[in-house]
């Protein structure tokens, strides 16, 4: 067919069938849950911090939902392994899309961006700097 | 009605009519619009009619003696005798212009539901009702203590009639029913569902929003006491939506808003309120959407009503076959075209319906993707989201056929 969108390149696409890092921690630090009520995408992080508590060991998800929410938590957990906390909270939007490395369509930018909010949510709840229960990425933005 | 109007639409002549449909998207893809139920395409002749009302004779209705808005007046008041004609109620009295569909189902949830719904009080929907309906009556249950149940949806689509002939009992006080799914396509058996609210003393209001653009439709036959739809899924503008009521429980109802236009005689102590439908039509209402609205009613007249019906009728029928030919497509709703309205929703396998919709976008076809306002009727199909085409009366099954190779070249991505 060919017309082949350029939302969905094959390392999208990859990620999505062949999710990296798909499961539980035995060993966590902190998990945390999230949803993007307008697609149904659900994403749940587990994150393993170091001993010195300040760098990121090992990340792993589980979810369901659309290819592009999946894909964007699977590529997020091998990039986040080794980083820093405060490198991961300082991530934006912008660096979800430069990660994933295709044009994210507008309407689709909160199926990208829930793993990290997840993610970031976790760690903030972590610290005791928040309350919440679940991530939505509905009044994001 | 005569013979011509159940002719078969000349679907040639009508795309020439909307301009729309003539411009590309993406990469200079064509545009297939295939998203009908959200909102339909307008012809010229509607855009012209709201452009003419701007530029020839605007002015604020009800209350000018000026020429101008004597014209607008009477543009406003005959936009309620065309619609009143268009589904068979009595007369304007009956019509009342709300912004949308779910504006008249919250008009008469307020109105009606809050001053008259106590504890020990049932209201009956179905598990296929829009938020429109399905969150309105469930809110107002909450504040009156009022029980708010739901007719089943039989794994076919369809309701199950017998279940509902347990659910409305004597305690049930209003039947709301959505007369053509949104998400499914089943045309319920609405004259069946209000004669039973009408054997226990209960009221019946259908939400026509998806069953008005596509069938002929006759209030009274249906017996309906409340009937609400959309002017911008039948060609119309948005911003406009029709409530209709028995003029005697119009009557007897409070107002839903209070302002300017529907009030009679205004004291500092008190306040009488004017003749219906004005009475719910509080502030300056949206002149230049009903002036848009009756010339789309004119436009379907012309088309005929059931000719509309059959051509959604034939492309749904065109695309549930297609559909039928391959295992990984799964259908929701009657996959009989009996009593069906020209809608299908569905889901490819291992493609999220969000993907879906992307993909299509690629190839300029344009659907719904979401759980289009029916999230509790996805939540028991067991899926988060599905695909929607919707399809009105400039389709073709050509475009049909170009939503299945957009399916197909999702399948081949994510196989």
């Amino acid at each position: 067919m060919g017309m082949g969108s350029d939302m969905y390149r094959q390392q999208i696409l990859d990620h999505y069938k062949n999710p990296r890092n798909y499961g539980e921690l035995d060993e966590k630090t902190y998990t945390h849950a999230g949803e993007n009520p307008m697609c149904g995408d659900e994403i749940a992080i587990d994150v393993k911090l170091d001993d010195d508590e300040e760098t990121i060991e090992r990340v792993a998800f589980r979810g369901d939902g659309c290819a592009i929410s999946q894909a964007s938590a699977s590529m997020l957990s091998q990039e986040l392994a080794g980083k820093s906390v405060a490198e991961m909270r300082e991530m934006d939007r912008d660096d979800v899309i430069d990660m994933l490395g295709v044009d994210i369509s507008p309407m689709r930018v909160k199926c990208a961006v829930l793993a990290e909010k997840v993610v970031q949510d976790g760690a903030e709840i972590y610290e005791g700097e928040k309350e919440l229960d679940k991530t939505t990425t509905e009044d994001d933005e | 009605m005569g013979l011509h109007q159940s002719d078969a639409l000349d679907v040639e002549r009508i795309r020439e009519e909307f301009p729309i449909l003539d411009r590309e998207v993406g990469d200079g893809q064509p545009l297939v619009y295939l998203d009908n139920g959200a909102t339909t395409q307008k012809p010229d002749r509607v855009i012209d009619a709201i452009a003419d009302y701007y530029r020839t004779y605007n002015a604020n209705v009800h209350r000018g003696i000026h020429q101008l808005s004597q014209e607008a007046s009477i543009a406003y008041e005959e936009a309620h005798d065309a619609v009143a004609e268009f589904v068979g109620a009595d007369g304007r009295e009956e019509i009342v212009f709300t912004k949308n569909t779910t504006e008249a189902e919250n008009l008469v949830a307020y109105a009606w539901g809050l001053n008259e719904l106590g504890p020990g009080d049932e209201v009956v929907l179905t598990e296929m009702e829009h938020h429109a309906s399905l969150v309105t009556w469930q809110q107002i249950g909450e504040k009156t203590g009022a029980d708010v149940k739901f007719i089943p949806v039989t794994d076919d689509g369809r309701l199950d009639m017998d279940a509902a002939a347990e659910l409305v009992t004597d305690d049930t006080e209003m039947l709301s029913v959505v007369h053509v799914s949104n998400t499914l396509g089943t045309v319920n058996p609405a004259a069946d569902l209000v004669d039973l609210a009408h054997d226990h003393g209960a009221y019946a209001f259908l939400d026509g929003a998806q069953a008005v653009p596509t069938r002929p439709v006759d209030v009274n036959d249906l017996g309906a006491d409340f009937y609400a739809f959309s002017g911008h899924k039948m060609a119309g503008p948005t911003g406009i939506g029709v409530l209709y009521g028995k003029q005697e429980l119009l009557e007897e109802m409070e107002p839903y808003l209070y302002g300017g236009d529907m009030i009679r005689k205004v004291t500092f102590e008190e306040t009488t309120w004017n003749d219906l439908p004005w009475k719910f039509e509080a502030g300056t209402p949206n002149i230049a959407q009903a002036v848009g609205l009756a010339e789309a009613i004119e436009y379907l007249e012309e088309l005929g009503m059931e000719s509309v019906q059959r051509h959604e009728e034939r492309l749904a029928e065109y695309a549930l076959d297609r559909m039928a030919e391959f295992d990984d497509i799964e259908i929701y709703g009657p996959t009989e075209p009996t009593d069906r309205g020209g809608l299908v929703a569905f889901n490819l396998d291992g493609v999220h319906a969000h993907d879906l919709a992307s993909i299509m976008n690629d190839h300029g076809v344009a659907i719904r993707a979401g759980d289009h306002c029916t999230q509790p009727l996805h939540d028991k199909l067991g899926v988060a989201a599905s695909a929607r085409a919707s399809f009105y009366v400039y389709n073709t099954t050509d475009e049909i056929d170009a939503l299945l190779e957009a399916v197909d070249d999702a399948r081949q991505l994510f196989a």
